[in-house]
């Protein structure tokens, strides 16, 4: 590991990178399948940047409201790091790796984004409203898992069809599934950039992350706001860091908004 | 009277099948193998350092297996994520339907890791994962006396079915529905995996493993021909 690590080192003093790629770009190869588990989920797809692959699935339930907020629905968001997708990761409950890429990139992001409107969640107030649940699982670690899961969990989301609800028998009818998608208002996309030494950059390989001081995930929306911020590792980063990696997110943003059109 | 399919298949016809290795690159072996609507993803992982240390075998490498569902995979509600009784037990039977035609005692102190993930379920989950494995294991380069194979066949009513599928799984009286698992290796047929649920005559059930052994060699055709593709030169 040292040898790489030298050697991201030299090559970034060049403003080089490993695999040939400028700090700013974001690997070529990024894909989006949707409807890869159709026939059980409600909703599904898998997101490829280059070799990282994740794969996401929509399930509804129906629950009872929360007292707080009688008149709306919920989403709840899961990460599983599976251990069949590297040798790092090991069985067993999500670690805190998976708790912060399902609460940090896709819970947050889909929440404060308000890209679901919550209350259009809700059957009855009071009595019944709609959980989307989004689980997301990596399939192979390549580097830069945070924005492939953001990434596939929208797509997840864009897929998915509302089965049918009996009011009378309070039952899903998951055999029937109704035309009726989630309409999503906004797209918040996720772009993680790193800092190694004085050096910014973004979607990292996975030598890449293994040499990272800082890292932020930065989730825009279209029009260029900022709605999720996560910073990881140990390095403290500064203003003027932290504005140039925003600057990077909302171009790289953009980019990636294009995949969804 | 069992008349009709309801995807219209022959009774001792399997669904269309499809498999691909080398298909997670982190992995030391992978592959997918799909059955009708059922994907199995099986990724292998060793032989590597097991611990805790006290469950090494110093004559040979372990083999240990992981079979989980997808939380979204099931046809019904969400499966609850971690694992269940159900997939502790179909991760043990895949581990002794794999242990036969797989030669680990090269790799003392070791253990070979199988991850099996079900990304789609229509019945038959247990054996498309065996076949998932068993192609990521020879895909890892591993020394395998055989090939494993693995289909579920069974009675429906009156009938004798090849390769149930959910609707038959669940038929709507399950006192006429037998479904049994078989995993085999085809080169000498022995077999591998065998359950039942439900129930059947002594005829039935040796007519019903004739058909398993047939459709494994269809399988096995799968199987090999998408191992071939990765490895021809």
């Amino acid at each position: 590991m040292n040898i790489i690590k030298n050697h991201i080192h030299a090559l970034l003093e060049k403003d080089q990178r490993l695999d040939g790629r400028k700090l700013d770009e974001i690997r070529k190869n990024i894909t989006i399948e949707y409807g890869v588990s159709p026939n059980s989920a409600e909703g599904s797809a898998r997101v490829k940047i280059g070799n990282t692959e994740v794969v996401a699935g929509i399930k509804f339930e129906v629950i009872e409201p929360y007292p707080d907020q009688p008149d709306k629905g919920t989403i709840m968001a899961g990460v599983e790091l599976l251990p069949l997708s590297s040798p790092e990761f090991e069985s067993g409950p999500p670690n805190i790796w998976a708790v912060e890429l399902a609460r940090a990139v896709v819970d947050r992001g889909l929440r404060e984004s308000g890209a679901i409107d919550f209350k259009s969640l809700c059957i009855k107030k009071n009595e019944a409203a709609w959980a989307v649940i989004i689980d997301v699982y990596s399939m192979n670690d390549d580097g830069n898992l945070a924005d492939a899961i953001g990434l596939c969990a929208l797509a997840a989301l864009k897929d998915a069809k509302f089965p049918k609800y009996d009011e009378k028998s309070k039952k899903v009818i998951y055999e029937e599934r109704t035309n009726k998608g989630i309409s999503l208002k906004e797209m918040p996309i996720p772009i993680t950039v790193i800092k190694i030494k004085d050096k910014i950059l973004v979607d990292p390989s996975l030598d890449e992350e293994e040499c990272a001081d800082a890292r932020l995930t930065i989730t825009t929306l279209e029009d260029g706001r900022v709605c999720a911020l996560q910073k990881g590792e140990r390095e403290p980063l500064t203003i003027e860091d932290v504005e140039k990696m925003i600057d990077l997110s909302i171009k790289k943003g953009k980019e990636l908004r294009k995949l969804f059109k | 009277m069992y008349k009709k399919r309801s995807d219209g298949r022959k009774f001792d016809e399997i669904r269309p099948t499809q498999a691909k290795v080398g298909i997670i690159k982190r992995a030391d072996g992978s592959a997918m193998f799909q059955i009708g609507k059922t994907i199995a993803i099986a990724a292998v992982y060793g032989p590597r350092e097991l611990y805790p240390k006290f469950l090494q075998d110093h004559s040979k490498g372990i083999l240990r297996c992981n079979y989980n569902m997808m939380s979204f995979s099931g046809s019904g509600e969400r499966v609850r994520p971690g694992g269940s009784r159900r997939s502790k037990e179909i991760s043990m039977l895949t581990e002794s339907a794999l242990s036969p035609v797989l030669d680990l005692s090269e790799f003392p102190g070791a253990v070979v890791d199988v991850f099996v993930e079900i990304l789609q379920s229509d019945a038959g989950t247990r054996c498309a994962g065996i076949c998932a494995a068993a192609m990521a294991l020879a895909d890892a380069g591993f020394n395998m006396k055989d090939l494993v194979s693995a289909v579920s066949v069974g009675r429906v009513e009156d009938k004798l079915v090849t390769d149930l599928d959910n609707v038959e799984e669940h038929y709507e009286n399950e006192r006429e529905v037998a479904d049994i698992p078989v995993a085999i290796m085809p080169r000498t047929g022995k077999i591998t995996l065998l359950q039942m649920d439900g129930i059947c005559s002594k005829e039935q059930l040796s007519k019903a493993l004739e058909l398993a052994q047939e459709a494994c060699k269809k399988i096995y055709a799968v199987q090999k021909k998408a191992l071939t593709e990765k490895y021809k030169i």
